[in-house]
């Protein structure tokens, strides 16, 4: 029971970090119909640029609590910035393109991107200083640390304040409009360009503290470890239903779970014949499971393919 | 006249790199020529078909480790060439069957995140089927494979024919010839038979090609399994000529890499596929030596060249599709559709 208790809360934290990712490919699925391949390096660039911010300014002796704070600001205003510029360069102009064309243009960038990061941050890993304390909570026999209840937290605030930008103001419902019929919503008087660019430069942001959290939970930050991470956000976006909001953040967290369950019990179901090393494959047997079985998601709406 | 010379030239091709640059370069072509196989099989996929197959590396995977397992001292198995090669293309085409029979109902940006889960899978597989039972050796992989021999003649070995030595590297240049041209014929009676019509028109229109009386999942099924089944013979290939394969060579970059030869060539064209495939296979050779130019010229290597290498094809994917949709050979029908 203990073992089950500790690995739902590793999930949850797993899953808190891949749902703040997936709102990043959901939001930008549900206006222009495109996989942002790319989503998993702009949090890769996130996470280096705030490990470097850090270091930098924990070695000037800086607190350690304004040092994180300084660095996941730095990586929001970067990782928007490199929203921004993907969304105008790689995905604007092939707008009425067929669509395998900006799929390739992802491709291009996500590995333009790794490889940018490799020549300015080298090809070893990055180590996340011990600033944060590593005090932790015994529950039970289940161990909260700080930096999991952390992530929860913050991943819990900021997902209500999307929210609540989405439900209540102007720009969200502006970005609804434009998700619903973007013609319409230009004819309504909505800039659909400035919308369109606005939900890149949330979506990066969202990654960029992920991106940060990521570093945080396992130590260490690399220039491949967006490709993975952002492969599985999509599948939770796509396992929530994608373009829905609410389903991004339910699929993040099932997610999550699902693999921190399958991992920790994966030996004892298949008498120790598939070990935990297995677990990357879980989320690729739940997309492909979800994709054919139930392919609007869990909380999708019925999509009709446009003809 | 022309397909003469052109005759000429592949036949002397691989005498006279030898001659001037070395057994090195002459491998080099050997992968082109393999990658030019890969690429037409990927071609019918998602040129004739217009699927996209971000795993396509796996067919080339299962092709590879279906040679390496039957022909070493792996499981002391020695089966000969003439079963061994269509024993992978067969199984790599059901891997085909087996991938595309759930997923081929979805919109084309789902398959290409299916058919790339679908690749990784593959790949964690062949790295963790070492235990309990032992069937891929792991992360290690399988040594000391069968080199690739026609009867009584070991391709690896070196000939001579009447005054004429031929290395290793031209023996295996030849048969990968032979492959090549057999596929390139395959592909173009494909495309301009029954079935290659139905594919243009699946790519084109699926909605319009079904009420038309096509049973559009069959015929997807078909490219997928065909263009599968040039992976799988491309993976025997391989096995049999590097004598070593593990889990490495079959990366998610790998398959990228040869989408990347299909769509700068020209999908759909025979001869842009071709181009694209021999293009990305030799240039990034000659990056190679950019390490000890930049090293000359500047003084210190700036720039790691498989770095350079990567980087250069991201951008060279992105500007192309931005400047040059079609691809620099594209295909007729694909080229008035973009500039009609």
């Amino acid at each position: 029971m203990d073992t089950f208790l500790q690995q739902l809360i590793n999930g949850i934290t797993l899953g808190s970090i891949y749902a703040l990712v997936a709102l990043g490919y959901t939001m930008v699925y549900g206006i222009l119909e495109l996989i942002n391949f790319a989503h998993g390096e702009v949090l890769m660039v996130g996470a280096l640029v705030a490990l470097t911010v850090i270091q930098g300014l924990t070695g000037w002796g800086w607190p350690a609590p304004l040092a994180v704070l300084v660095a996941v600001l730095a990586a929001m205003v970067v990782c928007m910035t490199l929203g921004l510029a993907i969304e105008r360069v790689a995905y604007r102009p092939l707008r009425r393109a067929p669509k395998l064309a900006p799929l390739i243009t992802a491709i291009g960038l996500s590995i333009v991107l790794q490889q940018v990061a490799a020549l300015i941050w080298g090809r070893g890993y990055l180590s996340f200083p011990a600033v944060l304390p590593p005090v932790s909570v015994v529950w039970g026999g289940v161990i909260i640390t700080a930096i999991q209840g952390a992530i929860i937290v913050l991943a819990a605030l900021i997902m209500a304040g999307l929210l609540v930008l989405v439900q209540k103001t102007a720009l969200g419902r502006a970005m609804r409009a434009t998700a619903q019929n973007p013609a319409v919503a230009q004819l309504m008087g909505v800039n659909t360009d400035r919308i369109i660019a606005w939900t890149f430069v949330i979506g990066s942001g969202l990654a960029a503290v992920a991106g940060v959290m990521v570093a945080a939970y396992y130590g260490v930050g690399n220039y491949t470890m967006g490709f993975m991470l952002g492969l599985k956000a999509f599948t939770a976006a796509v396992l929530g239903g994608i373009g829905n909001l609410a389903g991004a953040m339910l699929g993040g967290l099932l997610l999550g779970v699902v693999e921190a369950l399958g991992a920790g019990y994966i030996g004892d179901l298949t008498g120790d014949f598939f070990g935990s090393n297995y677990k990357d494959v879980f989320a690729f047997m739940v997309l492909i499971g979800v994709l054919v079985f139930h392919p609007n998601g869990l909380l999708g709406s019925r999509a009709r393919e446009k003809v | 006249m022309l397909l003469g010379a052109a005759a000429v030239l592949l036949l002397v091709l691989p005498f006279v790199t030898d001659a001037a640059l070395g057994h090195g370069w002459v491998r080099i072509l050997d992968f082109a020529l393999l990658y030019v196989l890969l690429a037409l099989g990927l071609n019918i996929v998602v040129g004739y078909a217009g699927l996209l197959d971000l795993g396509y590396v796996a067919f080339f995977a299962v092709g590879a480790y279906c040679y390496a397992l039957l022909a070493s001292p792996h499981f002391d198995l020695h089966w000969p060439l003439w079963a061994l090669l269509p024993a992978g293309a067969l199984l790599a085409a059901s891997f085909g069957v087996l991938l595309g029979t759930p997923t081929l109902g979805l919109r084309g940006d789902y398959l290409a995140i299916v058919t790339l889960g679908f690749g990784e899978i593959i790949r964690i597989f062949l790295n963790n089927l070492n235990t309990p039972v032992n069937i891929t050796n792991g992360p290690q992989g399988v040594s000391l494979i069968d080199p690739l021999r026609i009867g009584p003649w070991s391709l690896g070995q070196v000939h001579h024919l009447g005054g004429l030595e031929i290395p290793i590297v031209v023996n295996i240049y030849f048969l990968f010839l032979v492959g090549v041209l057999l596929a390139i014929v395959l592909s173009r009676r494909l495309e301009h038979s029954r079935i290659g019509r139905a594919w243009a028109a699946i790519r084109e229109d699926e909605v319009a090609a079904a009420s038309m009386g096509l049973h559009t999942r069959n015929l997807k099924l078909l490219a997928f399994a065909m263009g599968a089944s040039f992976g799988g013979l491309s993976g025997g290939l391989f096995a049999g000529f590097q004598g070593f394969v593990s889990p490495e060579s079959f990366t998610l970059q790998e398959s990228v890499m040869i989408l990347c030869m299909v769509v700068l060539g020209g999908m759909g064209n025979i001869a842009g596929v071709v181009l694209g495939a021999v293009l990305l296979s030799v240039l990034p050779e000659a990056l190679r030596a950019a390490g000890g130019l930049q090293q000359d010229l500047l003084g210190r290597v700036w720039v790691d060249p498989s770095n350079l290498r990567l980087l250069l094809f991201g951008l060279a994917l992105v500007l192309m599709m931005l400047l040059r949709p079609e691809g620099l050979l594209p295909a007729r029908a694909r080229q008035r559709e973009l500039h009609g």
